[in-house]
């Protein structure tokens, strides 16, 4: 499992692969592509991200 | 477009950090190649796009109309009950400056790089280094479509808050959450401004929790309306810049959006290390940011003589090694550690007020108490001491916050 990420919402901004401890997200040209093997779901980009595009996928923030 | 395999220097990243150290490596005769994820230079922006005069001189640039959009004489703080601090630059002397159009900023500084002889490949992404006996020697890249492997003798990383290039060789570059702010932001026609040649600066921590709200104009009517706020807060930036766009709608409700940004700004000290073995970190990517309010082109551009002046000699000698590139950190940290490690301690102590403390700092300005001069000072890690001083005297409850600073 890993975090989500609504591509609607999605600004492509890297504000979230900015503070991934695991180096899971990575900025593309237009999306973040989630790397689902390094994400542990610690959930710090679901803070970081500055428009709420991504949730982990229990549902919570924590 | 068909290119080399081999280079002296490969920059990642074609913003102001990358596109300028691709200028000064070219120009000292390195064969230079500057990459770029995306298929357009300077778009799109994560910025507010707000460069003084003193990084433009620095720079070596003059502004040029097709970039230098709006000449700023200064700005207007305004506090979380709306008291309003006109600060003019024009009259001080210093802190003037333009906002510009980011993305023909940008355009403009990749021409002069190429006429200095640098090559940029866009629409290449770096999904791996290529390292050898622990030294970085070169990239390997999916260029539109096709993986491509690309050596340098030396690999610059210049790709911003989310650098991934430095934490493929092994550099720690992750951006503690509680160190970057998160920042929304519209480009808006419309608007009615206080007045276009100001900034305008928003405080409050039902504004903007640890940061401001910000309102740059580009126009007598067009202005960069955004927020930046502290990465840990359970709301989004987005949050709230909408509830403060409608908590003053009449001054939006004949504007509408032309541009949608958003960022993560570094708002700490630099990197660790801003060089590995055949590796070096410049612009965002080593956080060279100005923690005050999170500018980070100006110290980028300057950057680029220092990073280029290094790594000519490195190559020259044919030792690329850590030690040898530190000379960069070395000549960097002289020249700004002292000075934004002061910046930062400004901001720590700005973070820690609350609404009340800041109306009192507020009052002391519209009283004479904190003269302009003081308040722009800040921007440079100076005159908190006075800051200080003028809250104590406005705010007795305050006492324990001043003394923990002067403490600290």
């Amino acid at each position: 499992m890993a975090v989500r990420i609504d591509r609607d919402k999605c600004m492509y901004c890297g504000a979230c692969t900015s503070v991934c401890p695991f180096l899971a997200l990575e900025l593309r040209e237009t999306y973040v592509h989630v790397h689902e093997d390094k994400c542990k779901e610690c959930g710090i980009c679901v803070k970081a991200c500055p428009v709420g595009a991504i949730s982990l996928p229990r549902g919570d923030t924590q | 477009m068909k290119y080399d395999r081999e280079w002296d220097v490969i920059v990642v990243g074609a913003g102001p950090a990358g596109i300028k150290a691709g200028e000064e490596l070219a120009k000292r005769g390195l064969k230079t190649l500057v990459i770029d994820r995306k298929q357009e230079i300077g778009a799109p922006k994560r910025c507010g796009e707000g460069l003084s005069m003193r990084w433009i001189k620095i720079s070596g640039l003059e502004p040029e109309p097709i970039w230098a959009r709006q000449y700023i004489n200064g700005a207007i703080l305004i506090s979380p009950k709306g008291k309003k601090i006109v600060i003019d630059t024009d009259k001080l002397g210093k802190g003037s400056g333009y906002i510009i159009e980011r993305k023909m900023f940008e355009k403009f500084l990749a021409a002069n790089a190429i006429r200095a002889g640098a090559k940029f490949m866009l629409k290449a992404n770096v999904y791996d280094l290529v390292m050898e006996d622990d030294y970085v020697k070169g990239v390997r890249v999916n260029y539109m479509g096709d993986d491509l492997e690309l050596r340098a003798k030396i690999v610059v990383a210049a790709d911003g808050v989310d650098s991934r290039i430095g934490r493929m060789a092994g550099l720690n570059t992750t951006l503690p959450l509680t160190e970057m702010d998160s920042g929304f932001q519209y480009e808006m026609a419309g608007v009615e401004l206080l007045d276009p040649n100001k900034m305008e600066l928003y405080f409050g921590n039902e504004v903007a929790p640890r940061g401001y709200v910000w309102v740059f104009p580009k126009g007598k009517d067009v202005a960069n309306v955004g927020i930046g706020i502290n990465g840990a807060n359970e709301k989004t930036a987005r949050y709230y810049l909408d509830k403060w766009i409608e908590e003053n709608w009449d001054r939006f409700k004949n504007a509408s959006v032309i541009e949608i940004n958003a960022g993560g700004i570094p708002v700490t000290k630099p990197v660790d290390e801003f060089v590995g073995n055949g590796i070096m970190l410049t612009g965002d990517a080593a956080r060279m940011v100005n923690p005050i309010h999170g500018g980070g082109m100006g110290t980028a551009l300057e950057a680029a003589g220092m990073l280029a002046d290094v790594a000519k000699e490195a190559i020259a000698s044919g030792d690329v090694s850590k030690e040898k590139l530190k000379k960069f950190q070395d000549m960097w940290m002289e020249k700004h550690g002292e000075e934004f490690a002061k910046i930062l301690k400004v901001r720590h102590f700005f973070e820690r007020l609350n609404d009340e403390q800041l109306e009192a700092i507020a009052d002391m300005a519209l009283k004479g108490g904190l003269t302009p001069d003081v308040l722009v000072d800040l921007g440079h890690g100076k005159g908190l001491v006075e800051v200080a001083k003028a809250l104590l005297k406005a705010s007795p409850a305050a006492a324990k916050l001043v003394w923990e600073f002067i403490k600290g």
